[in-house]
């Protein structure tokens, strides 16, 4: 696999060279959210309380992995519908999460958000998870066990690969590569 | 009549949960090669070089395709000269399940509740649904729905004055506006006719037949070429990055209905279109 190779987590500048269809392999550390784990990310937030994860420069995968089979780091690890978690991304993003990662369109507040603070809406591809699974190479809970699959896991990956969707200045590839596929045969 | 002890649909049940989660039926697989073949687009034929990688990977190391292993909907045919006995039968296919769900590694994905949201550990209850059928058989079809597509389904009360050309907008319009949002390439199941209730149970039963077979009504298999080459039409494509391939097939059900009515039902499944089935 190809890809421009960028580490996480993910400085402002290094986000700010990354351009909406820039296919992209990410190697360090990832945090995984869903909706459960928003919730309370959030209702933490709201309280005044420290959150369990160093979220400046974080990128923040959405799944919820299949549990690992004996002799495996991690089951299937694909990302979910991004869109679910739109209500509480704006608020992190303001906090220092740099990166998402996940599937699907995003909210205009979304949007808002990454180009607000320089941050960076990547695509996995949905549906692939026994793919990326191969990718990561260590796997533990941080907190919220009694979430299963939607706890907090930190996930160490190698090469794990991305497309980027959202970039810092706001360009889209949902909309630009449908759109440039329609007129004829461009290069994304 | 024939007696089945239901321990039988425990084991068939359980297997099917596993057997359906990491192994992709070949009509599903055949169009995802296919699809990547007739490809202009490279991001087109890149996502759908990865997903058939993908399928391959999780056949050899024994791991579900995706990681939304779904909620498992069981679908029953029972044959009328058949006496069931041991368990109650909905206990057997959720025994089933749960120890399918446990025993493949598959994900726990659903809550006991729908507004207070505690997962019941187990995957169970399975959506079940049976038909008294003749014969002293029992055919068992597991198919596991991922709810990334499911949340992307549709379904209206048109007036028959809306027609046929009323459905098949709606259809097309469905999966324009899921987007990317259901990990296209999809399988598009539509139902039209019945009611409300039995319009999204032939929308959901049309994907679970195969994509090589089209409707034995040439009227209906007309409409499935039809709208499959107008979602095509629409460039969504794999993932949403563009491209040719946004749905691998197009299956219609249907059933009489009122004089007053033509509900449609649009039934979004993903390309990771799942189910196994066994016959006791
Ligand atoms: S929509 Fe299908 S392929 Fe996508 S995450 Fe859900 S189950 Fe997997």
């Amino acid at each position: 696999m190809t890809g421009i190779e960028i580490g996480a987590p993910l400085a402002r500048e290094e986000a700010l060279k990354l351009r909406a269809g820039d296919a992209a392999l990410i190697s360090g550390v990832l945090y995984t959210a869903r909706d459960a784990a928003h919730a309370r990310l959030i209702e933490l937030l709201d309280r005044g309380g420290e959150l369990p994860i160093p979220i400046t420069d974080a990128i923040i995968y959405y799944v919820g992995p299949t549990p690992a089979g004996p002799g495996r780091v991690i089951g299937s690890a694909g990302p979910t519908t991004s869109y679910r978690m739109d209500a509480y991304a704006p608020r992190l993003l303001d906090i220092g999460l740099r990166g998402m990662i996940g599937k699907g369109r995003r909210s205009p507040e979304v949007i808002a958000g990454i180009k607000r603070n320089g941050g960076v809406y990547f695509g996995a591809i949905g549906g692939a998870g026994a793919l990326m699974a191969r990718c990561v190479t260590a796997a533990e809970v941080v907190c919220y066990d009694d979430l299963g699959s939607e706890a907090i896991h930190r996930l160490t990956v190698k090469d794990f690969p991305v497309t980027v969707v959202i970039d810092a200045h706001g360009n889209d590839f949902y909309e630009i590569g449908v759109r440039n596929y329609a007129e004829g045969g461009m290069k994304p | 009549m024939r007696e089945i002890k239901t321990g039988a649909i425990v084991d068939a049940v359980r297997e099917m949960c596993i057997e359906a989660n990491r192994e992709l039926p070949a009509d599903v697989a055949d169009r995802i090669r296919a699809g990547g073949g007739a490809e202009p687009w490279p991001p087109a034929r890149d996502t759908l070089e990865k997903l058939v990688e993908n399928f391959e990977i999780a056949h050899r190391e024994k791991i579900p395709i995706c990681q939304d292993t779904g909620m498992a909907c069981v679908f029953i045919e029972l044959g009328q000269d058949v006496h069931l006995s041991g368990i109650p039968l909905a206990e057997a296919v959720n025994e089933g399940v749960r120890r399918g769900y446990a025993q493949g590694f598959l994900r726990k994905s659903v809550v006991a509740d729908p507004l207070r949201r505690r997962n019941t550990g187990d995957n169970t209850p399975a959506l079940l649904h049976v038909d008294i059928v003749p014969g002293d058989q029992m055919e068992i079809l597991v198919a596991p729905k991922g709810f990334g597509s499911e949340n992307m389904s549709r379904l209206a009360m048109f007036p028959p004055a809306a027609g046929e050309r009323g459905v098949k907008d709606f259809v097309v319009e469905t999966v324009k506006m899921a987007g990317p949002n259901p990990c296209p390439p999809i399988v598009v199941g539509v139902g039209i006719g019945g009611s409300f209730d039995r319009v999204a149970l032939l929308a959901k039963k049309a994907l679970l037949r195969p994509l090589d077979r089209p409707h034995s009504d040439p009227y209906y298999a007309a409409m499935e070429k039809e709208l499959l080459e107008r979602i095509n039409a629409l460039g969504i494509g794999p993932q949403g990055f563009g491209g040719l391939t946004t749905a691998l097939g197009v299956n219609i059900e249907t059933f009489p209905t009122h004089i007053a009515g033509l509900p449609a039902a649009v039934n979004i499944n993903c390309h990771v279109s799942r189910h196994a089935a066994r016959t006791l």
